[in-house]
């Protein structure tokens, strides 16, 4: 499109941690997408990972990368031109990946082992020449049109962009460079080899584009030219192979009416208590695999090149990125909680784009737009239909009422595995939102690390919801009850407060409430920080496991130097908002004067990743027997930990 | 300065290496293509980071013999200043131009995180706004950071005041068995190396990825601030 990458994101899902696979699992994975992500160039500044059982046979990979592109000088996909040549450039075409796309939407099952040739084969070091040469390309007027060869390879990009345009195309597939000989047309068509681009260039400028391609040491070959005709034709060895008209590929698709079954409201969490003390709860959340530390992961991407990160993992709500010689930064995230999806799809759907909203506010930034990554599982059967056109329901209402429009996205099916008994396991719902936000000034964006001397205010109603949160999964080992409600109406006016209120110069600092509760958030905000708090009395009238560890939404923690000042103004704008905490120390006061140091917390929160003695990641709990932390073994050969400044609060 | 910046086929910190020169000279950098031999009117030749056809054999080993690399080895003979960041660091081993070798790290990861240097020569065109026991801080990304030399070469380079920088704790303690302070494992916790003329610096850190307030601190200003002060007179 025209646009260099400056920053990638990620969304990850991963089975059980006591399943002994999982960590292979994320250990590939990560070193993937470091592996990849490094090479190019692009640093990568955020993401999230999950843990649940569903995704044990179907994990799931996420990847977002944003780009900058001048608004006058965006490359489409739509050929034009009866005559232009049609131009392959990148890496040779070989068998891999072939019924890719057919394969990543299929369940999997007792064959899978046997569909790894359909995965692709990527090359991070291509693909750095060919974002290079393309950008280069693109600073001439050689390029009529330009579309990347992803799923389906060829046949898709070439069908794509002749039918976008309304012209034919045709084909030589003998000019097609190719990695080994002998290869079919069916299989050059259907190659998912990367690093490939289809391009239709001013036949005038072809020399010019194919010297930029020498210089890179890239394939450059004419493969065809745009047609009158109407129809794709595909010669190969002086054959026709095929000759089909494109309007019926391109337009006349088949359009699904599904059935479905709408998704049944859990029933409301019956009372429950808390069997610990707020110190011994705080220090197993913190611990515990979606709340931990990731600092082990985001370690091995590169965050900083390219020079603008100003926010990298872990200092700030959503990562800050500047763009390249301007005062404007971006604001990236990603988030979703399939929990919630799980239990109410579209409540879940409306969350995940909120908190993605939340977090970019938090910085202080206008949130922008979304991307979104649809996965779902088998959409035949009616139940999972119906948590599909639920969740697209929440995420659409939040988006109108948030201002926060869906300009691009990914649609995941079929994400099942078939069990040996014959049974299959879905994934929970995961319509993952990447976020996107600008600060017009990259000088005002704001980090979440806990200030010295600071009131920490709360900001947006405390209810006490505890239904799907981690404080029932991890200490009750439950998983009920309805996820919290969505206001998107109170979303707005806090967040907007929130804004405003951070672009004045008053907040600080700023981290939105989310998983495990305003008492998670305060520990965050002190490990981020490195600075302590004495925290309030709740005095709320809610139980103090519900007060402390509820996941409402709305909400924020403020670091600022007049919390009463603060709270009137909230209160004025019809926002609940009280003082929690005041900032100091490196201890973490509980009302209950109990006291927990900053070090304690850390060292809970950073163990989980660093085992690396072959073992699960967690053990199987005892039933009725407690958890405490996770007793790292064979800490000889951790990964390194406690590196002064790497923790964030830089 | 008139300061120019190599970029191979795979280079990708080439643009954060301009914006720090740009900051202590005013002026944009001179991008050279690998395949240039030209380096006629320059003061500082420098080998960004990257993965220099994408690390593929050893890190830097085909870099070595690009063209320029010919013209580089010339200008270092005619006494020219050359800083290598991290793959610019294995680019000047792998070419001879400075001794010792980088292995993968010891923890056999990708590491990407800040990491403390203390300044261990402060008479060199690199590292004279420092003085010597200085820590200051810096970002490192690297999969292949692990500075080894044989023992004679060991000795040498100590001997001679040639470690530029050793990786340490924030306090400027240095042990080379501590994985918090010293990450890749590198020998002597050895992060950058300098020439017999001490002209030519080779680094595995990032210091041109802080040099703005903005990105979290100036630590890395000093290098090349100190550069252009040398070069200059």
């Amino acid at each position: 499109m025209g646009a260099r990458p400056v920053a990638n994101l990620n969304a990850l899902r991963f089975g059980s941690p006591e399943n002994p696979v999982t960590r292979r699992i994320i250990d590939g994975v990560v070193r993937g997408i470091g592996g990849y992500g490094n090479c190019v160039g692009v640093p990568t500044v955020g993401g999230e990972i999950n843990f649940h059982p569903a995704y044990d046979g179907n994990p799931l990979v996420n990847a977002m990368t944003v780009g900058i592109a001048r608004t006058d000088k965006i490359f489409l996909s739509a050929a034009a031109g009866v005559g232009n040549p049609v131009v392959y450039v990148g890496s040779r075409t070989g068998r891999d990946g072939i019924h890719g796309a057919t394969m990543s939407s299929a369940e999997f099952d007792e064959d899978a082992l046997s569909k790894r040739p359909t995965v692709q084969v990527g090359d991070p070091f291509i693909e750095k020449l060919l974002i290079e040469a393309c950008l280069e390309l693109m600073a001439t007027d050689a390029i009529v049109a330009i579309q990347d060869m992803g799923a389906a390879g060829l046949t898709s990009s070439s069908v794509e962009m002749a039918g976008k345009g309304g012209v034919g195309i045709d084909l030589d597939l003998d000019a097609v460079p190719q990695r080994e000989p002998g290869m079919t047309a069916y299989e050059m068509m259907l190659s998912e080899s990367q690093e490939r681009m289809l391009m239709v260039l001013r036949p005038d400028r072809t020399d010019v584009a194919r010297k930029i391609f020498e210089k890179w040491e890239l394939d450059f070959a004419i493969i065809g030219h745009l047609t009158e005709t109407g129809h794709i034709v595909v010669r190969h060895n002086g054959q026709v192979e095929a000759d089909i008209p494109l309007a019926p590929l391109a337009d006349q698709a088949p359009i699904y009416d599904r059935p479905a079954i709408a998704p049944v409201p859990p029933a409301p969490l019956e009372p429950v208590h808390a069997p610990l003390s707020l110190d011994a709860m705080l220090l197993e959340l913190v611990a515990s695999p979606d709340l931990c530390s990731r600092s082990w992961v985001w370690n091995q991407y590169d965050s900083t090149v390219g020079g603008q990160t100003v926010r990298r993992p872990g200092a700030a709500d959503a990562a800050i990125v500047r763009v390249d010689d301007t005062e404007i930064a971006l604001a990236v995230t990603t988030d979703c909680t399939p929990r919630y999806c799980q239990a109410d799809p579209k409540t879940g759907g409306a969350q995940a784009v909120a908190e993605a909203w939340r977090n970019i506010t938090a910085t202080g930034a206008r949130p922008l737009a979304v991307t979104d990554n649809l996965n779902f599982a088998n959409p035949e059967k009616p139940e999972i239909m119906g948590q599909f056109i639920a969740a697209i329901e929440g995420m659409a209402e939040a988006c109108t009422v948030l201002d926060f429009p869906v300009v691009s996205g990914n649609v995941s099916l079929y994400n099942e595995t078939r069990n040996p008994d014959g049974s299959t396991t879905a994934i929970l719902p995961t319509p993952a939102i990447g976020g996107l936000g600008v600060l017009e000034n990259v000088a005002q964006a704001i980090g979440l690390g806990m200030q010295d001397g600071k009131d920490v205010v709360l900001l947006g109603a405390t209810q006490g919801a505890l239904g799907q949160s981690i404080w029932l999964r991890e200490i009750l080992g439950r998983e009920d009850g309805p996820p919290p409600p969505v206001d998107l109406a109170a979303e707005r006016r806090n967040g907007d407060f929130v804004r405003t209120e951070i672009l004045s110069g008053a907040i600080t600092a700023c981290h939105d409430l989310a998983d495990g509760g305003i008492l998670v958030g305060l520990a965050e905000m002190a490990m981020a920080g490195d600075v302590g708090c004495v925290i309030d009395s709740p005095d709320s009238g809610i139980r103090p496991e519900a007060f402390w560890f509820g996941e409402d939404q709305a909400r924020y923690l403020a670091c600022v130097d007049d919390g009463a000042a603060l709270c009137a103004r909230a209160a004025a704008a019809g926002i609940p908002a009280r003082i929690i905490a005041r900032s100091g120390g490196k201890d973490l006061i509980l009302p209950s004067g109990v006291t927990i140091s900053i070090a304690r917390l850390k060292n809970a929160h950073e163990t989980f990743f660093s085992c690396t003695d072959g073992r699960p990641l967690r053990q199987e709990k005892q039933k009725g027997e407690r958890q405490h932390g996770n007793e790292c073994h064979g800490a000889g050969n951790i990964h390194p930990r406690g590196v002064p400044g790497c923790s964030g609060q830089d | 300065m008139k300061a120019a910046i190599v970029v191979f086929p795979g280079t990708n910190r080439e643009r954060d290496m301009a914006l720090a020169l740009k900051r202590v000279t005013g002026t944009a950098p001179r991008m050279i293509w690998h395949h240039e031999t030209d380096l006629s009117g320059l003061d500082l030749v420098v080998l960004p980071g990257g993965f220099s056809y994408g690390d593929y054999l050893r890190c830097g080993a085909m870099a070595a013999h690009s063209p320029v690399m010919g013209a580089v080895r010339a200008f270092a003979a005619k006494g020219g200043h050359i800083l290598g960041v991290c793959n610019g660091f294995q680019i000047l081993t792998e070419s001879g131009l400075l001794p010792g070798a980088l292995l993968r790290n010891a923890n056999l990861r990708f590491l990407s995180q800040d990491c403390y240097l203390r300044v261990e020569n402060a008479q060199t065109p690199f590292t004279r706004l420092w003085t010597k026991g200085d820590v200051f801080r810096t970002p490192l990304a690297h999969g292949d950071g692990n500075y080894t030399a044989d023992a004679a070469t060991l000795e040498r380079l100590e001997g001679e005041g040639r470690v530029a920088f050793r990786y340490a704790s924030a306090t400027g303690h240095v042990q080379a068995d501590d994985v918090a302070s010293n990450p890749n494992g590198s020998l002597n916790s050895i992060a950058g190396v300098l020439s017999e003329n001490n002209r030519i610096c080779g680094m595995m850190p990032h210091p041109e990825d802080l040099v703005d307030p903005l990105m979290g601190g100036e630590d890395g200003l000093p290098l090349f601030k100190g550069l252009v002060e040398a070069v200059v007179r």
